[in-house]
């Protein structure tokens, strides 16, 4: 595609890799037929193409308003139109940069700054979300009338304790292997039950799994906010806190939210230009791997038939499908476990979770997530199971059928 | 940037009245449909400057995107009674600048209209929105054995009712029919607004077959806002022969030997070498990368059948020259060979930044001489070309590979692309096969047909809109755009229209 991208943007880092992905775009529209908001809205604003085109013109200096910044904010970012794009158009590395300059040339009002602050002040913080979190819970008694909306939010009380220091988890077998095993800001305190499940089946398994206490969030939710530096941050002291033990010999690191996972997996990309740490970051994203995709290397026919026939919808999160490098082998192990797995239709399409989107865009969301829970539950599963704690909790908040980590389904809890 | 603004024709617009200026038109509009449908800014409206030949550009004045039929005929009586040009969309898929919009004019969005309204098993028949998209209306009828047999290489994308404007084929086509030949019914918004149901439920119905003439008419003659499609029972078994050659000439000797044999493939298509390199990048489907160009020969039907004119094919081409054969072994295969065809066009993407995709016919006879000649028209005019086309039906889809950013190349593919069409007439073939003629053969339309047979076009388009408010500058060029055209092109030392008066 033709493009003719102001001098003042042009000759930025930004600039340059905003043209390369670009002039890749045939502006053929195979994207749109994936997209989930476009499935809804037939907006050509609201589809790959149309944004490209809304992107396109911020560069090409014409001064944006709150429209084209809706329309941009509408993106799941669940990155369906790549996986579509013969061309190889790297949408969601654009879409950063052309949020980014919007967020640059507008205000938001003060309800949305709000709102903002606090998803990157207290949900990307594993502390602050887990007395926020456990606050809500021992307040949804209260919440009645105008506020029991606010119920469906909150996800159910888990055991749990948030961990202070780094958790060791020991195998049995003294096999030297060690693996890194990402927890994340939220999952501790929502999820606690996920990785405890994955840290016993890797130790008897006979790998050594390692959480350090000083890796945090993954910085996703920072950088889908346009606070690109702070991303940044947070992917330095991820490394900082994990590289003593890839030193030591850590085999990877895995991540059993692929939300987190896909946002890792560019650490290399996005510390590209950070001589300090663009090496480290790049060795930290060949490292990272889904638990599905670590599993399925592993010698699981001590699982065989526990499934007993019982059985499953799986949502595959669009992150563990679209995003490059990483790997969902999560129907595989579930069917050699005994569970059968039921056919779910557009599997392809988002469920509305989308790291901060649905707390952002609530009423897309919504609407995609009734389609994805009419898709999942069309064959009367006994259970829906996925594979990020995101989708995980926005498709439990508004279904009987129990919605858990594929995970779950091998460890029960102890 | 504007290649449009060139290609419009003053005097088409020469005798009408002056329009009222755009509050005017958007009050109209807003008196009649919900004001988030009525786009009037740039920074809305330039996401629809262009389809899917973004060569062309233009930003519309106003967009319309209406979601129910009665908001379609309150836009159309609006503009009808302002004097204003209506340009409908689809997908925004299409190859030819069928959906360019006007910048005095309003862009007519489908796409809100994506529904599957109804499925008719015991007629083996769909009704359905023109925002579906083709290739939903089959994944909407898998379940039930069925599918709807043309299919465009854009049909993740495209929607039915651009492929009824368009008339669109596909890689099934040669022995499925054009869309002209797989839809039933048709309801249409005239452009003063009224409702008009065109076909029937039965294969034939009294009077002048306007079906027929709607489909492929390019948005000239009214707004699609439903169709009813044939669907066909899936064939037993399908497999496809991927054939390599290490020459072009007999990959294309091959073509005419299996169609002489009596084989109606369901699809044989060719890539040629740069083709099969771009597409192979993304799809990896297992194309022989240093082949000279590959076929792609499908059948279908009964499994005995299927399996003997495979084995046939085979022999055929073995007997011209073929490499390599390789037959596919199960869905999986079949649907990985097509991929890569079917990503062909974007694919292109990857190896330069822009394409310009002809769409000529030719005899199958010349398949081979015109590929030549492609291919020394190349090197004359200094820019690369691929190759991906329906070999069966000869329909050629050449393309052009430049830089739009670089100055004068697109002027370049232009005069390229104009040479090839030309190339095609010369072999008695046509200017376009399937994708239209938009604006970007319009001037070619000038040298495939007479004054008098253009003459006889327009008054078509006049039974159907007498002041041309639908898809103006489109399809069908006026003669005085030809004769202006005929002054820059001289074939054989021949004026076209000699007898027009040169403005």
């Amino acid at each position: 595609m033709q493009t003719s991208i102001i001098d003042a943007i042009r000759n930025t880092p930004d600039g340059r890799e905003a043209n390369r992905i670009l002039r890749a775009c045939t502006h053929c529209g195979f994207c749109t037929a994936t997209c989930p908001t476009y499935q809804l809205t037939g907006d050509e604003r609201d589809g790959p193409r149309g944004r490209i085109y809304l992107v396109k013109q911020v560069l090409e200096g014409h001064t944006p308003t709150a429209k084209t910044q809706h329309h941009l904010d509408r993106c799941l970012t669940c990155r369906a139109c790549e996986t579509t794009c013969p061309s190889g158009v790297e949408y969601a590395k654009l879409a950063d940069i052309g949020r980014g300059l919007v967020e640059q040339q507008l205000t938001r009002p003060r309800r949305e700054r709000l709102l903002r602050w606090v998803l990157r002040h207290v949900v990307a913080h594993r502390q602050r979300f887990a007395l926020l979190l456990a606050l809500g819970q021992a307040a949804r008694p209260l919440m009645i009338g105008r506020l029991a909306s606010l119920k469906s939010k909150i996800p159910p009380r888990r055991a749990s304790s948030v961990p202070s220091h780094d958790r060791i988890g020991h195998s049995a077998a003294s096999s030297g292997r060690s693996m890194l095993l990402f927890d994340g800001c939220v999952q501790p305190s929502a999820t606690p039950h996920t990785n405890a499940a994955a840290t016993r089946l890797l130790n008897r398994l006979g790998v050594r799994v390692i959480t350090p206490t000083g890796a945090g969030c993954c910085g996703a939710l920072s950088q889908h906010l346009s606070y690109r530096d702070e991303a940044l941050d947070y992917a330095r002291a991820n490394i900082d806190a994990w590289w003593p033990h890839i030193r030591a010999g850590a085999e990877a690191i895995i991540v059993s939210a692929s939300g987190c996972g896909a946002e890792i997996v560019e650490y290399g990309y996005l510390l590209r230009n950070d001589p300090a740490y663009a090496e480290r970051a790049a060795r930290v994203s060949a490292l990272t791997r889904d638990l599905s995709d670590v599993l399925a290397a592993e010698n699981l026919s001590r699982l065989d038939d526990i499934g007993h026939g019982q059985s499953v919808a799986y949502h595959p999160p669009c992150t563990l499908q679209n995003a490059p490098h990483l790997h969902d082998h999560v129907a595989e192990i579930l069917t050699q476990a005994g569970y059968t797995l039921k056919p779910v239709a557009n599997a392809h399409l988002c469920c509305g979770s989308a790291g901060s989107y649905s707390l952002l865009q609530p009423e897309m969301a919504g609407a995609l997530r009734e389609n994805k829970l009419r898709s999942l539950t069309a064959e009367n599963p006994d259970v829906i199971v996925t594979a990020n704690i995101g989708c995980q909790m926005h498709l439990e908040s508004a279904t009987g059928v129990p919605v858990r980590h594929w995970i779950e389904l091998l460890e029960p809890a102890a | 940037m504007n290649q449009a603004a060139s290609l419009f024709d003053p005097a088409e617009h020469a005798e009408r009245a002056s329009p009222p200026d755009k509050p005017t038109i958007i009050a109209a509009l807003q008196a009649q449909l919900p004001a988030e449908m009525i786009l009037t800014e740039a920074e809305d409206l330039r996401p629809f400057e262009c389809d899917g030949l973004s060569a062309y550009r233009q930003v519309p004045m106003i967009a319309v995107l209406p979601a129910t039929i009665e908001q379609v005929q309150a836009t159309m009586r609006v503009c009808h009674a302002m004097d204003v040009p209506v340009v409908a969309r689809g997908a925004g898929t299409g190859l030819s600048g069928g959906a360019l919009p006007l910048d005095n004019g309003v862009l007519l969005s489908l796409a809100k209209f994506n529904r599957v309204l109804d499925i008719d098993t015991q007629n083996r028949r769909a009704t359905v929105q023109p925002g579906v998209r083709n290739l939903a209306i089959s994944e909407a009828v898998d379940h039930l054995d069925l599918y709807y047999a043309p299919d465009p290489s854009s049909q993740i994308a495209c929607s039915i009712g651009g492929n009824v404007a368009e008339n669109s084929g596909g890689v099934h086509c040669l022995k499925y029919g054009l869309t002209t030949h797989n839809i039933l019914q048709l309801e249409i918004v005239t452009v003063d607004g009224e409702r008009l149901t065109l076909g029937g439920a039965s294969l034939d119905s009294p009077g002048y077959d306007l079906l027929a003439l709607m489909t492929g008419s390019e948005g000239l003659l009214g707004v699609i806002v439903e169709v009813v499609v044939k669907l066909l029972p899936k064939p037993e078994l399908a497999k496809v022969a991927m054939v390599a050659f290490d020459d072009v000439r007999a990959a294309g000797d091959a073509v005419a030997a299996i169609i002489n044999a009596g084989c109606v493939p369901a699809g044989l298509e060719m890539l040629d070498s740069p083709a099969i390199i771009a597409t192979e990048e993304f799809v990896h489907a297992g194309y022989p990368l240093d082949a000279a160009a590959i076929l792609l020969c499908e059948v279908d039907g009964p499994a005995a059948e299927v399996e003997e004119d495979i084995e046939r094919v085979r022999e055929i081409v073995a007997g011209c020259g073929a490499t390599d054969v390789r037959i596919s072994r199960d869905a999986t295969e079949r649907a990985l060979f097509w991929a890569g065809r079917k990503a062909a066009f974007p694919a292109m993407g990857r190896i330069s930044p822009d394409y310009y995709c002809m769409d000529g016919t030719i005899p199958r006879k010349a398949l081979a001489d015109v590929l030549i000649g492609i291919g020394e028209l190349s090197k004359k005019y200094g820019q690369r070309v691929a190759n991906v086309f329906h070999a069966g039906d000869g329909n050629l889809h050449p393309l052009i590979l430049y830089d739009a950013n670089n100055p004068g190349e697109l002027e370049n593919t232009e005069a390229f692309g104009g040479a090839i069409c030309e190339l095609c007439l010369e072999h008695g073939g046509t200017i376009t096969g399937e994708h239209g003629v938009g604006v970007e053969k319009i001037d070619q339309m000038c040298v495939q047909f007479p004054a008098a047979e253009l003459t006889q076009f327009h008054a078509v388009k006049a039974a159907f809109d007498p002041r041309t408010l639908l898809n103006p500058g489109k399809a069908v060029p006026t003669l005085h755009r030809c004769a202006e055209f005929g002054a820059m092109h001289v074939h054989n030392g021949q004026v076209p229209f000699p007898e027009l008066e040169r403005l």
